[in-house]
């Protein structure tokens, strides 16, 4: 085993290639519904996807208009005029035995973001992001000599978005897998949902003594579809190579897989292998050319991003960690919760917006799948949040009434708290005549006793049964002030 | 020899009903069957078309242009009815799940397709020697090729089969056979007609035209399956392009008469007779000049490495895994892709897959792809500035008239100097045609190329119209 300390002399230097599916309705070039989720094997497909002689591929502009808009949440530079290569190689997943995919000018070109950590924001430079056709699908049927073709994936649109090598840790790239998630997901430029593999990342990782002014060799470990699989190949990968350098090997340049059972890279492909993909300009497209107007336009659909939602947020005082989950899980969701925290806090001030969040962190996420409805709109949280300021809900209650509220946004608080009997009673002559009934019970002349001798912690229990008495709508506050008064302690 | 206009008459006169007259085309494809030109016979959807067609006449329902005409497509177009392998074993039981455009735009003016025509598998060559059906023969000497690749199609017409037929042009593919076939044939503008549903050779320089006996009958034809189309981006952006002859309105052409085509490697009858017409266009009252465009020295180079590129990305997809002929005896998925496609593709489609892998694999690229398409931009600007002085540029389609079957075969690079004349507007993307013009030594057919500027197809139709009422002298 290797010390820590020689660990800790060597930095790892990380870049990642992330593929985007693209939300279009159709195929990248095709008609074909690019829906194929739920559907058979080979039924979304058209005679293109099939790669039939004489098909022909048809860009589709929706594609052009979710790549623009994935540039333009990139910070990046949109190309005037991109065009389209062939990539070529020979597997059964690939029905054309090329890939259209864009080499010499990319459509989307150099740009930056910005990536949280917990304790500070650093910068990743992407390179560029272009536009490809997915592949489609293999199985291999246990215990069969054979394998299994589906093409129903085969023409999905993607962006693969190339960054620098400007990650230096693990926790660095897992945090810039999980920026660029919700910078695609909030730009609604893709489903984001990783298990189906919506978005896949490719890890590229050297490793060098600190300081030193050389990268080392590095090796890519290729589609990864978790956040937690990309900082843990980052891990592994980090750890294989300082050993390998300290045991005086080299680290080859190569192809790796993941393995998510052991949480191990291994070997797939040495460069020696590699493929020469004999890439050339795409004779059947014309190239794509976009105005600045176009853009303009593009940039002016393009919903709010997270760097905004988090400034804004920030300003209503919800914390960065609280931002984070917000965010992570309006994208995994497909909620819109961010937007009505700030709609809320716009509308009604700070305190309703954090209220809010509170809410929406603790008790609405918290809500089993076949429970989850419409959040409260902004009006309900106020009504709620003044209630509760008030005195007329708990806190517990106005809770619970957001819960019972949900989904039916032409409710009002107050009348839902009443039906449910959470209102609480707030009238001091009420509950000074259940605290005397109380005090007058023979049961509690032990408690009553032993509070006056000094044990404040029972008055607690004198509380408990004014609630009961009140069927539970007692202002938990006021039954403590009033049973004070009445015991005259203070 | 009838003509479209001719059998037009005959339909609408009553005289021939369209099953009839797909009946008496289906026994010359029987009485001609020596020459080879036919693939496949797409027999019982024609009688069904040609009976809707007379039971539509008979109902006086609206006709399209082309009502009961029949016609043969090269068999590299996605037809229904029949299958369509492109000659070669590769493609030999496939069967087209969706017709090509220019079928489809045919068959909505009521036109018949009736029969699929030989080529060279997969359009390479210039003979029809490289089917995997066998070669076809020259309809004037059975002894000699047609030319080709649309050797079958331009054979058909000249046997007078049917009145036009379908070809595609990827470097003379449609011009060198009408040539050697005595026949008009039309290689439109790049873009000018959709390539969807055609099987793709070289992409940035397929093209598709017509073959028929006259430039009346190869106007209508192009006028029908020209114009844009939603499933090839390339195309050009008129849905209706103009492709009307005006011959009313002699409009005085100034006309250049190609030098480099009429140097050593050009047959002596082939001068004689390109000079011939170049004195008949004078006499029709255009001005006729010798000029020189000395990139033209490379196009054979450009194109023997532009070509072969695409067409060895083109045929990547025939891999025996989704639909045509697999190599079963294989063990593993390389093997099997090997034995597919060694077995599947004629030696000639494999001479240019190598070539073509060859000139983009890297370290090669720059040397060779890169180069050419240098070059190829150096041709098309020559081309142009050609085209600021003169309306039409001529010359000869080939460099001689059909040569005998089996006398290049052996030899590569002889058979690629055929297309010594016909490449160069094809990697120019310009309009260019055949009109017959006499014939030669051995009484053999001589075509005189007509070649002009982007969407010159209307001028040069016009021309070969003049040319044709001219006559041969």
């Amino acid at each position: 085993m290797i010390d820590r300390a020689i660990f800790d002399q060597y930095e790892p230097t990380i870049g990642i290639e992330c593929h985007v599916q693209l939300k279009t309705r159709t195929k990248l070039f095709s008609g074909a519904d690019n829906n194929a989720r739920e559907a058979a094997p080979n039924t979304t497909v058209s005679p293109l996807c099939f790669g039939l002689p004489g098909t022909l591929p048809v860009l589709n502009k929706e594609a052009v208009t979710l790549a623009i808009r994935a540039g333009i949440a990139l910070n990046a530079k949109i190309a005037p005029i991109s065009s389209f290569d062939r990539k070529h190689y020979f597997y059964p997943d690939l029905p054309k035995g090329y890939q259209i995919t864009q080499l010499a000018r990319p459509t989307v070109g150099e740009g930056a973001i910005d990536v949280p950590l917990k304790d500070r924001t650093f910068t990743v430079r992407i390179t560029r992001a272009h536009i490809e056709e997915d592949a489609g699908k293999l199985t291999h049927p246990d215990s069969t000599d054979y394998s299994l073709v589906d093409l129903n994936r085969a023409g999905t649109p993607l962006i693969e978005i190339v960054s620098e090598a400007d990650m230096h840790s693990p926790e660095e790239a897992k945090a810039y897998a999980q920026e660029l998630y919700l910078l695609m997901t909030f730009a609604d430029v893709t489903e984001g949902n990783l298990y189906h593999g919506n978005m896949r990342f490719d890890v590229n990782i050297s490793v060098a003594k600190k300081g030193a002014s050389e990268w080392g060799t590095r090796a890519e470990v290729k589609n990864l579809n978790s956040f937690k699989s990309v900082e843990r190949a980052a891990e592994y990968e980090f750890r294989r190579q300082v050993e390998l350098l300290e045991k005086g090997e080299r680290v080859i340049q190569e192809t790796r897989g993941w393995h998510d059972a052991t949480q191990k890279t291994f070997s797939q492909r040495s460069k020696e292998n590699a493929h020469d993909y004999r890439y050339f300009p795409e004779p059947d497209l014309p190239p794509i050319e976009i105005t600045s107007d176009q853009i303009a336009v593009i940039a002016k659909r393009t919903p709010q991003l997270p760097p905004t939602l988090r400034a804004q947020l920030g300003e209503f005082g919800v914390e960065l960690q609280q931002v984070h989950t917000l965010l992570m899980n309006d994208a995994a969701n497909q909620t819109k919760h961010v937007e009505l925290i700030l709609v809320a806090g716009k509308a009604f001030g700070k305190e309703v917006a954090l209220f809010a969040a509170n809410f929406i962190i603790n008790r609405f996420s918290a809500l089993a799948s076949e429970q989850i409805v419409d959040a409260p709109t902004a009006e309900q949280f106020a009504e709620a949040f003044a209630l509760r300021s008030q005195g007329t809900l708990s806190s517990n209650a106005a809770d619970n009434v957001l819960i019972e509220i949900s989904g039916k946004n032409t409710d009002s608080v107050k009348n839902v708290a009443e039906q449910l009997g959470l209102l609480q009673e707030n009238d001091l002559g009420t509950l000074e005549k259940i605290a005397d009934d109380v005090l007058n019970d023979p049961a509690y002349a032990k408690a009553i006793a032993d509070i006056r001798a000094g044990e404040q912690k029972i008055l607690g229990f004198l509380v408990g049964q004014v609630m009961k008495r009140s069927q539970g709508k007692a202002n938990p506050s006021l039954a403590n002030q009033v049973l004070k008064q009445r015991l005259d302690i203070s | 020899m009838k003509t479209i206009t001719d059998y037009l008459n005959s339909l609408s006169s009553g005289e021939l009903q369209a099953t009839r007259l797909v009946e008496q085309v289906l026994q010359r494809i029987e009485a001609t069957r020596d020459y080879n030109c036919i693939i496949s016979v797409a027999k019982e959807r024609a009688l069904q078309r040609a009976a809707a067609i007379d039971e539509a006449r008979k109902t006086n329902k609206p006709l399209g242009r082309l009502a009961g005409i029949p016609f043969i497509a090269k068999d590299n177009f996605l037809t229904f009815g029949s299958k369509t392998t492109a000659a070669s074993k590769m493609l030999e039981t496939f069967e087209a799940p969706y017709q090509a455009t220019a079928i489809e735009r045919l068959e909505a003016e009521g036109a018949i397709m009736i029969a699929k025509a030989n080529l060279d598998a997969f359009a390479h060559g210039g003979s029809t020697e490289n089917s995997y059906f066998g070669p076809t023969k020259n309809p004037l000497d059975p002894s000699r090729v047609p030319g080709g690749s649309s050797g079958g199609s331009a054979a058909a017409v000249a046997l007078a089969i049917v009145p036009f037929a379908l070809g595609t042009d990827t470097g003379g593919s449609i011009r060198q056979p009408a040539s050697f076939c005595g026949v008009v044939g039309l290689k439109p503008t790049y873009g000018l007609v959709s390539r969807y549903g055609v099987v793709a050779m070289a992409s940035s320089t397929d093209t598709i035209g017509a073959i028929a006996h006259t430039a009346d009958d190869v106007a209508l034809v192009m006028s029908i399956i020209a114009g844009k189309d939603e499933c090839d981006s390339t195309t050009l952006p008129e849905r209706k392009p103009n492709l009307t002859i005006t011959v009313a309105t002699t409009q005085q052409l100034k006309i250049g008469i190609i030098q480099e085509y009429l140097g050593e490697a050009t047959a002596d009858d082939v001068k004689v007779r390109v000079r011939a017409r170049g004195d008949d266009l004078k006499r029709l009252g255009h001005e006729v000049e010798e000029v020189t465009l000395p990139a033209l020295d490379l196009s054979l180079a450009i194109y023997y490495v532009i070509v072969p590129a695409e067409i060895s990305s083109n045929l990547s997809r025939y891999d025996g895994i989704k639909y045509g002929f697999r190599a079963n005896e294989a063990k593993s998925l390389d093997e099997m892709y090997g034995l597919t496609r060694d077995q599947g593709f004629m030696a000639e489609n494999k001479r240019r897959i190598l070539i073509g892998n060859y000139v983009l694999s890297s370290g090669y690229y720059d040397a060779y792809y890169r180069k050419a398409q240098t070059a190829r931009t150096i041709l098309i600007n020559e081309f142009a500035k050609m085209f600021e002085k003169y309306d039409v540029l001529i010359g000869p389609v080939v460099p001689t008239t059909a040569f005998g079957l089996g006398e290049h075969t052996d030899d590569p690079l002889r058979m690629y100097m055929t297309d010594l004349m016909t490449v160069a507007p094809s990697l120019a993307g310009l309009p260019a045609m055949s009109v017959p013009s006499g014939v030669g030594a051995n009484n053999l057919p001589i075509g005189l190329q007509l070649i002009g500027p982007p969407k010159g197809e209307a001028r040069l139709l016009t021309l070969a119209k003049q040319l044709e009422e001219f006559g041969n002298g």
